[in-house]
């Protein structure tokens, strides 16, 4: 029988490591909003030593722990997956977990905002109530009619395929609320929605792609879209949002027509 | 004792402004959508065609004058192009223009006005410029006077 490998692994001193991690200054710039003392925003700065494998996260909870404990903002697993630290950095919708400080021009201050198109509810937190009530609303949940199967209910890969691409989302916002569509009309489904909906319609398995499809053929659903492609860039997880909401456009004229 | 009831921080509640009101049971958007990329290729080819005529053969940019056009308009092919490149180009220009007005008015109010001034231009030109291609007569007769160009019949 194999050996299991030990769970602990000795080092000779000197071994593995990559040596030291070069630090840098930034200036770190954050949107400030608290209701409770002023209805005006505004921004609050901070200078920091950083290191070469720290990310924009890093520099908040620095900020957060060493400088401001007023500062807030949400993050949850600080990997890329959950999706809580979505935030405007340097104009652009990030993760703040996956953006590396020495990937950004550190030699301007880096601007920290609320992603935005939502209503913020105090710093860098936003509420994302419209934002989860349009997702609701697409009914992300698989329905099938018939009879339920005693075993799994089997898929091709060709079929898994299909909307492979859309089952990435986190849910993270990062994309509706870089849609200027969005911006100024909060009634759009906005692109997590739909991509979200073509993640169940074009799935084999599941039953009620005409009702996603009703949905979305609304004056709010996927109409609204003008292929801007602000989606596709702000996605963290690299989906391709406009094709997405292209195709679910293609399905409602297919069936339609 | 009663046991206090705290809400839910995920009560549901949604920011006005972004609920939406009751779905449109309707298909105008999508017509619209689809009109706009059926009308855009065939506007291609009848405007450059329009251009290249007017502009290119011929005698070219010097060849066009009342008479020219009265040519033109003498002949029910130039008549059904002219008709349907005014048609065409109108409404998409007009829904291209609404989906605008939708997109950055932000009131109510505003967007009212803006749709109405919009429709009604629209339909004036429409209007106008239909009348203007079947009812064209170039030799008119005012006042028992006949205004006679060198192209026309002579009585």
């Amino acid at each position: 029988m194999e050996k299991e490998p030990a769970s602990k692994v000795e080092l000779a001193p000197g071994v593995g490591g990559g040596g030291e991690i070069p630090t840098f200054d930034i200036t770190l710039k954050v949107r400030r909003y608290n209701p409770e003392v002023s209805d005006e925003a505004h921004w609050d700065e901070w200078q920091l030593t950083m290191y070469g494998t720290d990310r924009v996260l890093d520099a908040l909870h620095k900020v957060k722990w060493e400088h401001d404990g007023s500062v807030s903002f949400r993050r949850s697993c600080a990997h890329g997956v959950c999706g809580s630290d979505a935030m405007r950095i340097n104009g652009r919708n990030r993760l703040a977990c996956k953006t590396l400080l020495k990937d950004l021009d550190t030699s301007k201050p880096i601007l920290v905002e609320p992603i935005k198109g939502l209503p913020v509810e105090k710093d860098l937190i936003v509420d994302m109530e419209p934002f989860f009530q349009s997702y609701r609303e697409i009914m992300p949940f698989l329905i099938s009619k018939g009879h339920e199967p005693a075993k799994e209910r089997l898929q091709s890969a060709e079929e898994r395929d299909r909307y492979d691409d859309t089952t990435k989302c986190i849910l993270c916002a990062a994309c509706t609320s870089s849609c200027p569509v969005f911006w100024t009309d909060g009634q759009y489904f906005g692109p997590a929605a739909i991509v979200n909906a073509h993640r169940f319609i074009f799935d084999s398995r599941d039953d009620a792609g005409d009702m996603r499809l009703e949905i979305l053929n609304d004056k709010e659903g996927v109409w609204r879209c003008r292929t801007t492609f602000n989606c596709s860039e702000a996605c963290p997880r690299g989906i391709q949002v406009t094709k997405a909401i292209s195709e679910v456009k293609q399905a409602i004229l297919t069936r339609k027509i | 004792m009663a046991t206090p009831i705290i809400e839910s921080p995920r009560s549901g509640r949604v920011a006005p402004g972004y609920s939406r009101s009751t779905p449109s049971r309707s298909n105008f958007e999508m017509i619209a959508w689809l009109f706009m990329r059926i009308s855009g290729a065939i506007l291609v080819v009848l405007i450059f065609v329009h251009l290249y005529v007017n502009l290119v053969a011929g005698d070219g940019i010097s060849g066009i004058d009342f008479g020219f056009v009265a040519g033109k308009w003498a002949s029910p092919f130039w008549q059904i192009w002219d008709l349907t490149m005014l048609w065409l180009a109108m409404l998409h220009g007009t829904n291209g223009i609404r989906v605008i007005i939708n997109d950055y008015a932000d009131k109510n109010s505003t967007r009212m006005w803006l749709k109405g001034v919009l429709y009604t231009s629209t339909v004036v030109i429409v209007v106008l410029g239909t009348l203007v291609i079947f009812t064209f007569d170039p030799c008119p007769v005012i006042d028992g006077v006949a205004h006679v160009a060198d192209y026309c019949p002579t009585p």
